[in-house]
C-alpha cells in the first residue's frame, strides 16, 4: 500500500488539470475533470473569455471607499461577527466617519442581530441597493435582510454565492462616499473568499484582520487562512485573539477556557511575522449585547473587555491610515 | 436508466449519523470526538469522516495529525486510531477509524482554496473510495458519524445528494450553543434537514455554562437554555447539555497515542463522561433500524 500523495498543492492561479479548470479560463468545460459536471455546458459555451465585463462597475462603486478591510478566520465561532460589529460600532462613534458592514456569510448571517437591525429589508432604486442604517453613519448590507423568514435555509452552491457577492459589491449604493468598509465572511477558504478577493483586487483591499480563539485546534484553521492570504496576496494588517481567559464575575478569578497550549494568537504572530493586536477576554456580557443587537461600548465603556477591543481598532486604524498617508508622500 | 445504488463504501455501515450545525465553532467536532469515544466505549465499531475540507480538527481531536491514509486495492484505507482486534482490551472496547483531507495534507499549515465543484468532488470519493469496515474485513462498521463544516453549502448539498440511496440513515445530532445569534443560524440548519429528509436524532446544547474553577460559580457565558428552547419550540428531542470543560481541551493535547496515553483513556477521568453517555443513550433509545 502506498500512502496517499500531497492533494494540496493546488495554487489559486494553477489548479490542477485533473480537476476544475475554474469558469474563467480557456479551458473551461473541455477538460476531463467537466464531463459530468452540471456547469459544464454553461462553462463550454461562454465564448468571450475577456475580462468580467461587471469589473469596471464594482471599481467603480468600491472606488467611492477609502478602507476595505476583510474580517477573517480560518475557524468557525470565534467572533468574527461580533469583532465586526465592534469594529463598526467603534468606528461609527465618530460622527465624521461613515462607516458600512458587509456580510459575505451567506449560510448564516449574524451581523444584523448583532447590529440590531433584524427584520428590515433592503429597498432597491434606481441607483442600486440601499443599504440598512443602524446609526446615522452606519449601513450594513447582509442577505438575511432578502429572505421572507428569517428560519429559511440559504441552500446554494459555491457559484450561486458568487453571484450574491458580485451583486453585493456592484449594487449597493453606499452613498457618496464611505471611509471604511468592513466585510465579513463565512469560515473556511472557498468561494465566497475566493470571490471577494478577487471582485476586489483592482480597487485593492487594505488588509485582512485574523480573528482567532487561543486553542490550537482553532490556531490549525487560522494557519490555513494566513496560508490562504498570502497566496492570494491580502496584507494581513494584524490578529486579534478573542475569548482569552474568562474572569469570573463572582470571584474575579481568572480561568483560561480556551487554553493556548502552543502559546496561542502571541506565538502564532511572531512565527508568522504578523503583528499581534491584542488579546480580548470574554465577557458574558459582549455576547448578551450581540444577542440584544446593542453596542456593548454604550452599554459597558469601562468594561476591561470594552477596553481592549478599542485598543485593537486604535491600532487597526494606525495601520490603515499611515499606510494611506505613506503612499500619498 | 440505471437504478440508483448506495454507495460502495456504506456496504459494510449499519448505522449512519451525520453531526451538523448551521453554526461555526459551536463544538461539532468535539461532540463528534466524545460521540465516538462513548459508542467505542460502549463496545460499537465506529468510523468517522471528517468532511470539514477547509477546516479538518478532527485529526488533531483524536491526536493522529502525523499518520497517513493508505490506498489499499479496494480503495482508501482510513486511518486506525484504537484498535481492539486481538479482544485484549478487558474493557470490550470497539475499534476507531478516521478519514479526514487533514491526513491528505503535505503540510498541516497549507490552505485548501477549492471552490464548489472540487469540495464536491472530493466528498464524493470519500463516499466512494473509502474502505469503511468494523477493523478487519469481515466486520461491519457499527457507526459511522460524519462531521460536518457550518453553512448549508457545497458540502452539505454533496453529502445529501451521496446519502440520499443509501437510506436508512439514523439522521442528524444538532449540536448548538446557548445563545441566540448561534440558535438563529441552527433553525436554517434544521430547515435543511427537514429538505434533504434527514430524520433530527435530537438538539445538543454545547458550551453550556462555565463552572469557575476558584468558586464553583456557574457563568452562562453564551447566556443558557437556547437549545432547550429550540427543541421546544420546533418540537425536537431535546438530548442534553455540556458544560465549557477546559479540561477537555486539554486532554486533546496531552493525549499521546504512542505514550500509553490515549485519548479514550483520559476520557474516563473526564466529567463530560458521563454527560455524553446519557446523550448517547437517548440516541441509542430511538433504536434506529440498520441499513442491514
Amino acid at each position: 500500500m502506498a500512502p496517499v500523495k500531497d492533494i494540496s498543492k493546488t495554487q489559486l492561479q494553477a489548479p490542477e488539470p485533473e480537476h476544475c479548470p475554474g469558469p474563467e479560463s480557456e479551458q473551461a468545460g473541455k477538460e476531463d475533470a467537466c464531463n459530468g459536471c452540471a456547469n459544464q455546458e454553461i462553462c463550454a459555451s461562454q465564448i468571450p473569455k475577456g475580462p468580467d465585463p461587471d469589473l469596471p462597475l464594482i471599481n467603480k462603486r468600491l472606488s467611492q471607499i477609502d478602507h476595505k478591510i476583510l474580517v477573517l478566520s480560518g475557524k468557525g465561532g470565534v467572533g468574527k461577527s461580533t469583532f465586526t460589529s465592534m469594529l463598526s460600532w467603534a468606528l461609527a462613534a465618530d460622527e465624521d466617519i461613515e462607516v458600512g458592514a458587509m456580510d459575505l456569510d451567506i449560510c448564516g448571517p449574524s451581523l444584523p442581530r448583532m447590529l440590531g437591525a433584524e427584520g428590515e429589508s433592503v429597498h432597491q432604486s434606481n441607483s442600486g441597493l440601499s443599504p440598512v442604517y443602524v446609526a446615522d453613519n452606519l449601513g450594513l448590507m447582509s442577505i438575511s435582510f432578502m429572505l421572507p423568514d428569517p428560519d429559511s435555509a440559504i441552500i446554494w452552491r459555491g457559484a450561486k454565492k458568487n453571484g450574491l457577492i458580485k451583486q453585493f459589491l456592484k449594487d449597493v449604493n453606499w452613498g457618496d462616499h464611505l471611509d471604511y468598509l468592513v466585510v465579513d465572511t463565512p469560515p473556511g477558504t472557498s468561494d465566497e473568499h475566493l470571490s471577494v478577493t478577487s471582485y476586489m483586487k483592482e480597487v485593492g483591499i487594505d488588509g485582512a484582520l485574523i480573528v482567532t480563539t487561543p486553542q490550537e485546534v482553532a490556531l490549525l484553521d487560522v494557519r490555513k487562512e494566513i496560508d490562504f492570504c498570502r497566496k492570494a496576496g491580502i496584507k494581513i494588517l494584524g490578529l486579534v485573539e478573542n475569548m482569552s481567559g474568562f474572569v469570573c464575575p463572582n470571584c474575579k478569578g481568572e480561568s483560561q477556557i480556551f487554553r493556548a497550549t502552543t502559546g496561542g494568537g502571541k506565538k502564532l504572530c511572531e512565527d508568522l511575522n504578523i503583528p499581534f493586536l491584542g488579546a480580548v477576554p470574554l465577557d458574558p456580557r459582549i455576547g448578551r449585547s450581540c444577542d440584544m443587537g446593542e453596542s456593548f461600548f454604550d452599554s459597558y465603556a469601562d468594561s476591561p473587555a470594552a477596553t481592549a477591543i478599542l485598543d485593537v481598532v486604535d491600532a487597526l486604524r494606525d495601520s490603515v491610515e499611515l499606510n494611506i498617508n505613506n503612499l500619498s508622500i | 436508466m440505471v437504478q440508483p445504488e448506495p454507495p460502495k463504501s456504506l456496504a459494510k455501515v449499519k448505522h449512519i449519523i451525520l453531526i451538523l450545525s448551521g453554526k461555526g465553532g459551536v463544538g461539532k467536532s468535539s461532540v463528534t470526538t466524545q460521540t465516538a469515544l462513548t459508542l467505542v466505549n460502549k463496545g460499537f465499531n465506529v468510523g468517522v469522516l471528517d468532511i470539514d475540507l477547509t477546516g479538518p480538527s478532527l485529526p488533531r481531536m483524536f491526536g493522529v495529525e502525523e499518520k497517513q491514509v493508505h490506498q489499499s486495492v479496494a480503495g482508501w484505507v482510513p486511518v486506525s486510531v484504537y484498535n481492539n482486534n486481538n479482544n485484549t482490551d478487558e474493557k470490550k472496547r470497539g475499534n476507531l477509524s478516521l478519514m479526514s483531507l487533514g491526513f491528505l495534507l503535505g503540510n498541516r499549515n497549507n490552505s485548501v482554496v477549492w471552490r464548489g465543484p472540487k469540495k464536491t468532488a472530493m466528498i464524493r470519493q470519500f463516499l466512494k473510495d473509502v474502505v469503511w469496515n468494523g477493523g478487519s474485513n469481515n466486520v461491519p462498521l457499527d457507526y459511522l458519524l460524519i462531521d460536518t463544516p457550518p453553512g448549508t453549502s457545497d458540502e452539505h448539498i454533496a453529502i445529501a445528494e451521496e446519502l440520499r440511496y443509501a437510506q436508512p440513515i439514523d439522521g442528524a445530532i444538532i449540536v448548538t450553543t446557548p445563545q441566540q445569534v448561534a440558535t438563529a443560524d441552527v433553525r436554517k440548519e434544521i430547515n435543511f434537514c427537514k429538505k434533504v429528509n434527514f430524520d433530527i436524532l435530537g438538539i445538543v446544547e454545547n458550551m453550556s455554562g462555565f463552572i469557575c474553577p476558584h468558586c464553583a460559580e456557574c457563568t452562562n457565558i453564551f447566556s443558557s437554555g437556547g437549545g432547550k428552547l429550540l427543541s421546544e419550540q420546533l418540537d425536537l428531542t431535546y438530548l442534553g447539555n455540556i458544560p465549557i470543560d477546559p479540561k477537555f481541551v486539554e486532554l486533546i493535547e496531552l493525549q499521546d497515542n504512542d505514550h500509553d496515553k490515549k485519548l479514550i483513556d483520559l476520557y474516563d477521568d473526564s466529567e463530560l463522561k458521563p454527560i455524553m453517555n446519557d446523550i448517547i443513550d437517548k440516541v441509542l433509545a430511538k433504536d434506529c433500524p440498520a441499513r442491514f
